[in-house]
């Protein structure tokens, strides 16, 4: 964390355009440790980031009844923002709204306010959903691995752009299976069935089967829920190292999780902010008491 | 009173003679039931048998099978005392022995199903027709029933193809396409209903749609149709549910990759369906291959004996040269789509109900429904055994 302190600082566009493609100059360490207490300035720094998302005013409806409440705040680039709260308090929901996957709902509609990434609000009628989707991934609660092979489960989203290309594809494989801290444990067995793998290891499969198509933003719901402790610690980890290169949006359901690989952690309840702020302020000292009753288990 | 030795003594009370009585009333109707069942199909096998597996093959053909049943058409049985030993010969054999050319003097009667016999005459076998006494003919009784059989399975086959393509096309829509509000219910409760529907009814409205609006006549295509949509509603509704069965998780997965709708049921979803639709789609080929009632009026002939190969392009039709050439597929095509055929179904039908029922027709009748088993026996078991193969090549 230190070590990235002084190029978030020096960063003060509040937006990037959205067809820049994601830098890797990053040339510090990957810092495997949890957040350990910072300093107050990276706190700052943090909060200052440039904006990626912007959520505005968001009014979210299933049919008629209100799930979210004037959602308002940003998630700020290449950092990881945690969505915590208590169960149907519409964490999934704002999550899914990123990356417009309830539209497959049907009858769900944005009552008002808007969300824009890189400055484009991405409910105008002029965005194409499947570009979007491609600039924002998602991993499911439920890993979702295909009954394909590893090899095939990886270069989907690549086939599905036309190429074709093996030497491109296997790149890419490698590339996102390294990335996803998966290629040492399956390099050998790339063409078996990705449902051969255990629980942890088709999640990381299905976290390289999103970064093999280079999103901007990885949207994760609660990934870690049907992982053991070893299989969730690596996860994080994962969460650790991507941020370099992506800005990462996690929900879940474990507070020491959010507090380990959460660098922003918002508190929702009965679908409204109630508080966003630096984690360790929200861990350790919350402005709001209904934050404070949720993270001490008082309640949710 | 025998005193009790455990708290979970059983005893015997008007409840525990009630749960008997139920559970014996349950297992003697089960095994009635059964008993019918194994009844029918063992008098099929045992009278129908020896038509396909007799010792009457003919010498050369493959061991037992009597191939003259299976592979050749139907002709007329005659039955007749010749020199007081009773004979049974085919149309073929009789003016064989009788030494006269059928077509000639007086053609085999077709159609008349209670003919008079040919008037006796003379021949030159040196046969004396005052020796052939109590002549009968018994039509369709004698040869075989390949035109049935082949007839059978063009039915199958192209209803088949167009039922699947149309239904799973139609499944798709509904179950990935549409939005779910009451019309789409309507319609899907609509589908449910029409699987309901008595066969006679798709037959009338074949007739009246296929054979009569669009001028198709008694032909194949006008079959196909009928059959076709005959099972619609179980293809429709069996594909909806294999579609249902596949996760979510594999849409909203390729979807979130940037896939479009199309892409995602095309590649990640459809596949996993298939063989559930395949599986469900075998009750439909059953019903298809068994259904006499939709095939009465809009395909089936009972005297049509004529196979596809046999179809007769009159070179007058066709320009000449070339273009004759090119034009011939085509025109054996449409001959083809627009020929009458016959059905095992039907043909069934037709022995059982318009030739007499004695000891001369029980081959043509038993033997016609052992094959229609046997053929439909085998679609189903081909189309399990597809299913295993898919299936094990597709789980998840
Ligand atoms: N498909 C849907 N149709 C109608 N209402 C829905 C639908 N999905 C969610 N909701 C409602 O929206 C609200 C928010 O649900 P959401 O799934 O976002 O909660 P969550 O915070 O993710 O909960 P959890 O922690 O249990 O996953 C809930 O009241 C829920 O009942
Ligand atoms: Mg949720």
């Amino acid at each position: 964390m230190v070590t990235t302190k002084a190029s978030l600082m020096s960063q003060t566009q509040p937006t990037t355009m959205m067809d820049e493609s994601i830098p890797t100059t990053q040339t510090t360490e990957v810092v495997h440790t949890p957040v350990a207490t910072p300093s107050a300035s990276d706190k700052a720094a943090r909060l200052n980031a440039p904006t990626i998302i912007d959520i505005n005013n968001v009014d979210f409806y299933y049919g008629q009844s209100k799930a979210l409440h004037g959602i308002n705040f940003p998630i700020k680039e290449k950092l990881v923002t945690a969505f915590i709260g208590p169960s149907g308090c519409g964490k999934s929901t704002l999550l899914r709204c990123l990356n417009r996957m309830n539209d497959l709902v049907d009858g769900t509609r944005i009552g008002a306010g808007s969300i824009k990434i890189s400055g484009v609000d991405i409910y105008d009628p002029s965005v194409d959903v499947i570009e979007l989707r491609k600039r924002v991934g998602m991993v499911f609660q439920k890993s979702n691995p295909f009954p394909k092979s590893i090899y095939e489960n990886i270069v989907y989203g690549l086939r599905l752009q036309g190429i074709n290309n093996k030497g491109r594809l296997d790149e890419t494989v490698e590339r996102s299976l390294r990335g996803a801290a998966l290629w040492e444990e399956v390099r050998d067995r790339l063409h078996t069935s990705a449902l051969g793998l255990s629980g942890g290891q088709q999640q990381r499969l299905c976290i390289a089967r999103a970064i093999a198509v280079e999103p901007e933003i990885i949207l994760m719901d609660e990934p870690c829920s049907a992982l053991d402790p070893i299989a969730t610690v690596k996860v994080e980890e994962l969460i650790h190292q991507l941020k370099q290169d992506y800005t990462i949006v996690i929900v879940t359901h474990n507070m020491q999780q959010a507090g380990r690989c959460s660098d922003i952690t918002a508190f929702f309840y009965m679908g409204r902010l109630i508080e966003i702020d630096a984690t360790e302020k929200i861990f350790t000292n919350p402005t709001q008491k209904q934050t404070e009753d949720y993270i001490s288990g008082r309640f949710g | 009173m025998t005193a009790r030795t455990h708290p979970f003594q059983r005893k015997t009370t008007v409840a525990s003679y009630r749960e008997a009585g139920v559970f014996w009333a349950l297992r003697a109707f089960t095994y009635i039931i059964l008993g019918f069942g194994v009844i029918i199909f063992s008098t099929i096998i045992y009278k129908g048998s020896p038509a396909v597996f007799g010792s009457e093959r003919i010498d050369g053909t493959f061991p037992f099978l009597h191939n003259d049943f299976l592979f050749t058409k139907p002709q007329t049985l005659h039955v007749f005392k010749y020199k007081g030993e009773i004979k049974q010969m085919s149309a073929a054999d009789y003016y064989t022995f009788v030494g006269q050319s059928p077509d000639a003097s007086t053609p085999p009667p077709a159609n008349p199903l209670t003919a008079s016999p040919p008037s006796p005459v003379l021949s030159t076998t040196g046969i004396n027709s005052s020796d052939i006494t109590d002549h009968e003919t018994y039509s369709y009784a004698a040869g075989g029933i390949w035109p049935q059989i082949v007839g059978t399975i063009l039915l199958v086959i192209g209803s088949m193809a167009i039922a699947l393509v149309l239904g799973i096309f139609s499944a798709i829509y509904l179950s990935e396409y549409s939005k779910q509000g009451p019309l789409i219910s309507a319609i899907r409760l609509a589908i449910i209903n029409l699987a309901g529907v008595p066969s006679i009814v798709f037959g009338l409205f074949g007739v009246g749609l296929f054979v009569l609006a669009f001028g198709w006549n008694i032909s194949l295509m006008a079959g196909w149709f009928t059959l076709a949509f005959m099972v619609l509603p179980v293809i429709i509704t069996a594909s909806e549910e294999s579609l249902r069965a596949v996760p979510k998780g594999f849409r909203e997965g390729s979807l979130a990759l940037g896939a479009t709708k199309w892409q995602t049921v095309y590649l990640n979803v459809l596949p996993y369906a298939l063989p559930g639709i395949l599986t469900s789609s075998v009750l439909g080929i059953a019903r298809v291959a068994g259904e006499t009632a939709p095939i009465l009026f809009t395909a089936a002939y009972a005297t049509s004996d004529k196979l596809p190969w046999d179809l007769n392009i009159s070179p007058d039709r066709l320009h000449s040269g070339f273009l004759g050439y090119l034009e011939y597929p085509f025109a054996w095509l449409h001959d083809f789509a627009f020929h009458g055929v016959n059905a095992l179904p039907y043909h069934i039908y037709v022995v059982s109900s318009k030739i007499p029922q004695n000891e001369y027709t029980e081959r043509v009748q038993y033997g016609t429904a052992f094959v229609f088993l046997l053929v439909v026996m085998m679609i189903a078991l081909a189309s399990v055994l597809l299913r295993i193969r898919l299936r094990s090549r597709l789980k998840w």
